[in-house]
């Protein structure tokens, strides 16, 4: 319940930010909606010696259109995400994936930029982000670099984030009018994603012109379905076609077991929740 | 004992009233507002951040107090369960609470209240559903929650009908 | 006629707690007060090799550090109070903080006093164990098992006790025309009231008097408890249970916890507070339930129950909790043919060690685990022999003129009328209708369930002497005082301890009702053993048929003394004065009369009493019950079942009651609504489980579903009204029926859906993969 003693920074502006994240001695954190980092700490599973607390760096926040992406500040709550006009219109997927994250109080606190550089396995919006082929815009005193998230997103908890560097914003292109759906069945106690699929449909003349999907929960961390991907695009997705490309969600990927749902049993939901997205993303349902 | 250059100074307005303080950076918001305020009736019911029984609302929206740094909510504004009631009168959703019979034991209460309070001010009719989605935040081992929902449907209804 | 009794009053004590005014042991503060944390075991079963303090006592603002050796001869064991008769009970020792032996993980090792709750924490972790691990064993089966690593050397095989009753002639199975025979495993739960443990001791050096606030379910067994264990004499120990965050079991048993608090704090001179983390609850405070039952039934092939046999292992966990041999024993194993008429019953309990959190009374205690097992075996019974489950029921209830009926272990059922309640239930369901959309659903390729639940259950405990028979280490009866002030204003001391069933009003109901004076003027406490003479606490749903009954009987005894007062005040005889409404009345002369608050203070100034009438107006009763009560009724459970994920969804639900009289129907459908979620929450979603070294894998609310609001319809509340013939107030106990009726429902309903997979039965929790594994074939996981 009670964090190991740490120093507290709170800087006001990026540079300030960047600046000590470039000078501070040993393990630096970075704070940002805290509901991953505080529980941790709390029970003494990480125990930075610096929590720099980017809550006020003005630099992180907001939803923009910035020509054909739209930019999401990495402060951005759950919340934000949820009711934001810009994301409704151009990202819905994002505030769909937002809206089943925790609970109302998690969603307050929680950042767009934490859960993707936390990188939880089981974690709702990388997926979201995955499927929309979101961008991460990562700033460090050296300078700035852009990265696409199937890139960032290593594995368990490990990013290519580099220790003096701070996530600012993901940028996403423009999705206004694809068909999009998060299908997740959550864990009965912790809520999070047992299995999670986003799906993004392109529909142009009966056809399936792109297809996105993305899943969570499953593997070691977000990815991006490629064989389903494969099988669905360009087709008109029908009853069989879907089942066909859901079946293959979990193509090659080493699959998570735990105990409340084995290997088989997680590949198999999440080829239930694929083909639900599916259907709800094509349409059909 | 914390060394005097740990230490961070806040200022928090709790309850319309604003407290200045020397934190040491790792107390928790619920800790806090308990210890040195003396407001106990935010309740800690897990160390995992999950039963919701400290929520109270900062700067408008409900959160886990249990995993709010108190230098989180430095310059902030924090309503507490004691600060529900105005002048005398207890709130709508106090007064719901009561009357939908929405507690037993009373320790998830406060939490509860709040976490209600938070989603009549976004949403002042919610459906039975969403009220149900919206109590994801509390964990309440007493009531099986039926008379909670009521009590926020009730609050709802009244807090309408003094609109 | 009646005016408060059965009306919805709105509970009194919601004042103060929803305005975050409550007195919950962890909101006390008192000048000087220190903090402790316990430090406790990583492992199932060690050696402890070695533990150093220093680093942690050197740290600033540590005031102590305690350990298993420092309490050898200063702190006694902490014991058991419930020891069954002919069952052979190992009382094997439990010390405070352990010595040598770890034996679950989270077993004490030490404990940290220091200034502040950060400093104690961080002082925790610097105490340094060495522990040299060892084999472990954490299932009951495996442990009575050749070779298992023994727990306690003094308790050969594991066995901490063996206990039988009722008897089997062996022709009944050997001559049944069907003979159905199940396994069933009911999981270990774990109670996670919201408020975690807790306890503030404080030691006056001067009068050497020992305060503890503490989360008490029974404050008075705790001071009697504690008392030994701390070497202090009862008079000289209060133990106060102000506000209570719900117990559901966990806070009736006597912890080495509350103990060591209080200990530190005679040591220290300085007030202890110790508040458990809820990682610390999941570990180191009892744990309910864990059987494993082998059961079979004898029967004939019209649907009648010839026989039963039980046979079950409970894991009781490393050490023998407060009441816990009594639980898989006395509160189960006499009553496991429930509703029915079933005329040759046995019971075969072993009671086995593990290295596991101690196992104890969990909401229902011993009912629910027996319920389970007999709901489940008629439906298995009635699949047998194809008949509907509902009439097999039918057909072996105790006839509503059995009364009083005595079953096959001799206990006797008050009253009942069992056919009413489930007709009641039925006609809710539309049963009928149910089952033709239950079919036409199924051409659809959607699952669905009905499942019934007749439950009656045993509580209202109860009869002293019986306690005393069955080897409980306590009376059952319940004390209540009743204190008429001057001003007529009235406060009600019981010896219950309330914690969220609502007593402060439902007693209040009871006293306005009988001695017709306004509810305003009168207030109810408990919790305090220096307010409250004596008591026995809150569990067993005794509260109200027991504790209720002595308020009721303390105040008959008002009433009789006014009346001679009146009298006296009214010149009329005794024998012509009723007491109606609150007044005396010379009978036949209306304008004859006096109220019983006016009387009151006659009997305060004593100016002019009749002969013989003592001063004061107060009034005590020790009522000590004639039975047990008998609440039961009819669950209906009706589920949909998603073949493809295997989740069950919960469609409707509803609970028909006869708790007896009704004081309070707010209340009682309080009660109802909570038990039935938890109920719904061992079916579906709760359970602990231990890997092979012993470690708690649900060990936080991450991993330990907790029932959720949005995993519930509204649940639909009936009831039916058989007053039990032998308590005044007519009340039979409504706080555990929830937990006692619900899980075996919404099983029986999820294996109706099942029902075209042939799948026979399943062990609970029943979680997603189970069912679509059982669904598709797939056998069990690995
Ligand atoms: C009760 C509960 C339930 C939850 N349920 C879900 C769920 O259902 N689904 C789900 O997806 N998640 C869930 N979460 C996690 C939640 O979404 C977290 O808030 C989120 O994953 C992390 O966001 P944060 O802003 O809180 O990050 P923090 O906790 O502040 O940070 C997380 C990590 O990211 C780093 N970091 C944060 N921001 C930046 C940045 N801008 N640049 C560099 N590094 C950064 C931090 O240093 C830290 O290592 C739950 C959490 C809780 C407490
Ligand atoms: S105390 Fe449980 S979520 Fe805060
Ligand atoms: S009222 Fe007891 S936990 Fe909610």
């Amino acid at each position: 319940m009670i964090a190991e003693r740490f120093r507290y920074l709170r800087p006001k502006d990026l540079d300030e930010a960047l600046a000590w994240l470039a000078e501070s001695q040993g393990e630096v954190r970075v704070l940002a909606g805290g509901h991953s980092l505080l529980p941790l700490m709390k029970l003494r599973l990480a125990a930075p010696q610096t929590v720099l607390d980017v809550e006020r760096v003005e630099a992180l926040r907001g939803i923009r259109l910035e020509g054909d992406v739209l930019h999401i500040g990495a402060m951005t709550r759950y919340h934000e995400l949820a009711r934001d006009p810009l994301v409704a219109e151009y990202a819905p997927l994002l505030a769909m994936a937002a809206r089943t994250v925790g609970d109302p109080q998690v969603r307050n606190r929680g950042t767009v930029g934490g859960s993707i550089c936390h990188a939880d396995p089981a974690a709702d919006f990388p997926a979201a982000a995955l499927a929309m082929d979101a961008e991460v815009e990562l700033r460090s005193r050296a300078g700035k670099r852009r990265l696409p998230l199937r890139e960032f997103l290593l594995g368990p908890l490990s990013t290519a984030l580099a220790p003096n560097e701070l996530l600012a914003a993901i940028h996403v292109p423009l999705r206004a009018g694809w068909g999009a759906a998060y299908e997740k069945f959550p864990h009965p106690a912790s809520g999070y994603a047992v299995a999670g699929v986003a799906a993004l449909i392109n529909k142009e003349g009966g056809a399936a012109r792109a297809v996105a999907v993305a899943v969570t929960g499953v593997g070691p961390v977000a990815y991006r379905a490629a064989a389903t991907e494969e099988v669905l695009t360009g087709a008109s997705l029908d009853a069989a076609r879907i089942q066909d490309g859901a079946s293959q969600v979990a193509e090659g990927v080493e699959v998570n077991a735990d105990l409340f749902a084995s290997a088989d049993y997680r590949r198999h939901l999440a080829q239930v929740l694929a083909a639900r997205a599916l259907r709800a993303a094509w349409g059909s349902d | 004992m914390a060394l005097a250059e740990e230490m961070v100074k806040i200022a928090v307005t709790v309850n319309g009233k604003r407290y200045e303080d020397t934190v040491e950076p790792r107390w928790l918001l619920a800790h806090w507002l308990r210890d040195r305020l003396g407001l106990t009736g935010t309740h800690i019911g897990c160390d995992t951040s999950q039963c919701g029984v400290c929520t109270v609302v900062l700067n408008g929206r409900a959160v886990k107090s249990c995993t709010v740094l108190a230098v989180q909510a430095d310059g902030g504004e924090v309503l507490t369960v004691e600060g529900l009631a105005r002048d005398g009168k207890l709130h709508p959703v106090q007064e719901a609470f009561r009357e939908a019979h929405g507690l037993q034991c009373g320790f998830c209460t406060p939490g509860a209240q709040m976490l209600a309070y938070a989603l009549l001010e976004e949403n002042p009719h919610p459906t039975e559903a969403e009220i149900r989605e919206a109590l994801d935040g509390i964990l309440c081992r007493c009531t099986g929650y039926q008379h909670i929902v009521r009590a926020i449907e009730l609050a709802a209804e009244r807090k309408e009908a003094k609109a | 006629m009646s005016t408060v009794i059965g009306q919805p009053v709105r509970r009194r004590e919601d004042a103060r707690l929803i305005v975050g005014r409550g007195q919950f042991t962890d909101d006390l503060k008192l000048p000087g007060m220190t903090y402790a944390v316990i430090v406790r075991s990583p492992y199932a079963h060690a050696r402890i090799r070695r533990i150093d303090v220093s680093r942690a006592l050197a740290m600033p603002g540590v005031l102590a550090v305690f350990t298993g050796k420092d309490l050898e001869g200063v702190l006694g064991p902490v014991p058991t109070a419930w020891i069954p008769p002919n069952a052979d009970l190992k009382q094997t020792v439990h010390r405070a903080l352990a010595v040598d032996e770890v034996r679950y993980a989270g077993d004490g090792v030490a404990m940290v006093v220091a200034e502040d709750r950060y400093t104690a924490r961080d002082a925790a972790e610097a105490v340094e164990v060495e522990y040299e691990p060892l084999p472990a064993v954490v299932d009951a089966w495996a442990a009575v098992q050749e070779g298992a690593p023994l727990v306690h050397p003094d308790a050969p095989g594991n066995l901490a006790l063996h206990w039988t009753a009722g008897s089997v002639d062996q022709k009944a199975f050997d001559e049944a025309e069907v003979v159905v025979r199940q396994r069933f495993v009911q999981q270990r739960l774990i109670p996670n009231p919201m408020e975690p443990r807790a306890a503030v001791a404080w030691y006056d050096p001067g009068t050497e008097n020992l305060t503890v606030w503490m989360t008490s379910q029974n404050p008075h067994i705790h001071r009697f408890l504690l008392s030994g264990i701390l070497g202090i004499p009862e008079h000289r120990l209060r133990v106060v249970a102000q506000d209570v965050g719900g117990g559901f079991g966990s806070k009736i048993s006597c912890y080495p916890d509350e103990a060591l608090v209080a200990h530190a704090a005679r040591t220290l001179a300085r007030p202890v507070k110790w508040v458990e983390d809820r990682s610390e609850h999941f570990m180191a405070t009892t744990h309910g339930r864990d059987h494993v039952q082998e059961v079979e039934l004898a029967g004939r092939k019209d649907g009648t129950i010839e026989a039963l046999r039980v046979k079950i292992w409970a894991n009781l966990g490393a050490y023998l909790s407060t009441a816990a041999p009594g639980v898989p024993t006395i509160l189960f194993g006499l009553i496991v043919n429930g509703c029915y008429r079933i005329p040759q019953a046995s019971t075969e309990v072993y009671g086995v060690f593990t290295h596991t959190t101690p196992v104890d009374a969990y909401r229902g205690a011993g009912r629910p685990e027996a319920t389970y097992l007999i709901e489940r075996m008629v439906d298995l019974f009635a699949d047998a022999i194809g008949m509907d489950p509902v009439e097999v029921r039918r057909k072996n209830f105790v006839p509503p003129d059995a009364f009083p009926y005595t079953n096959a272990f001799g206990i006797t059922y008050d009253s009942g009328n069992y056919p009413l309640a489930l007709d009641k239930a039925l006609e809710r369901v539309d049963y009928g209708g149910f089952r033709a959309r239950q079919a036409q659903a199924r051409q659809e390729g959607r699952y669905l369930g009905i499942g019934f639940s007749t439950y009656v259950e045993m509580c209202g405990l109860g009869p002293s002497e019986v306690a005393g028979a069955v080897g409980f280490q306590g009376g059952l009866w319940e004390n209540a005082t009743v204190r008429v002030h001057p001003s007529g204003k009235i406060q009600v001391m019981t010896g219950a301890s309330p914690h969220g069933q609502g007593e402060e009003t439902t007693f209040a109901q009871i006293v306005a009702e009988q001695l017709g004076v306004a509810m305003d003027d009168i207030e109810v406490v408990h919790g305090d053993t220096d307010r409250v003479t004596m008591g026995w606490g809150t569990y067993g749903s005794r509260t109200l048929a027991v504790g209720g009954s002595a308020v009721a009987v303390a105040c008959q005894r008002l009433i009789e003394k006014g009346r001679r007062i009146a009298a006296h005040m009214l010149e009329a005889d005794a024998d012509d004065v009723a007491f109606q409404q609150g007044r005396y009345q010379v009978q036949g002369v209306p304008g004859r009369s006096v109220s019983f608050q006016e009387v009151a203070l006659q009997a305060h100034l004593a100016w002019n009493l009749p002969q013989g009438v003592e001063p004061g107006m107060e009034a005590t009763a020790n009522y000590n019950p004639s039975n047990f009560t008998f609440p039961f009724g009819t669950h209906v459970a009706i589920v949909e079942v998603d073949p493809d994920s295997g989740l069950v969804r919960l469609e409707r639900y509803v609970a028909v009651d006869d708790c007896g009289t009704p004081i309070n129907p707010l209340i009682i459908a309080g009660q109802v609504h909570g038990g039935v979620v938890q109920g719904v929450g061992q079916a579906l979603w709760e359970g602990a489980v231990y890997n092979a070294e012993g470690q708690l894998l649900t060990g936080s609310f991450l991993e330990y579903a907790m029932p959720k609001a949005r995993f519930f319809p509204p649940i639909e509340t009936d009831s039916t009204v058989t007053p039990s013939p032998h308590n005044p107030l007519g009340v039979k106990g409504v706080g555990e029926t929830g937990t006692i009726a619900a899980t075996p429902a919404v099983v029986n309903a999820v294996m109706d859906a099942l029902k075209p997979f042939n799948i026979r039965h399943l062990d609970m929790p029943l979680t997603p993969e189970k069912v679509w594994r059982a669904i598709h074939g797939k056998g069990e996981r690995q």
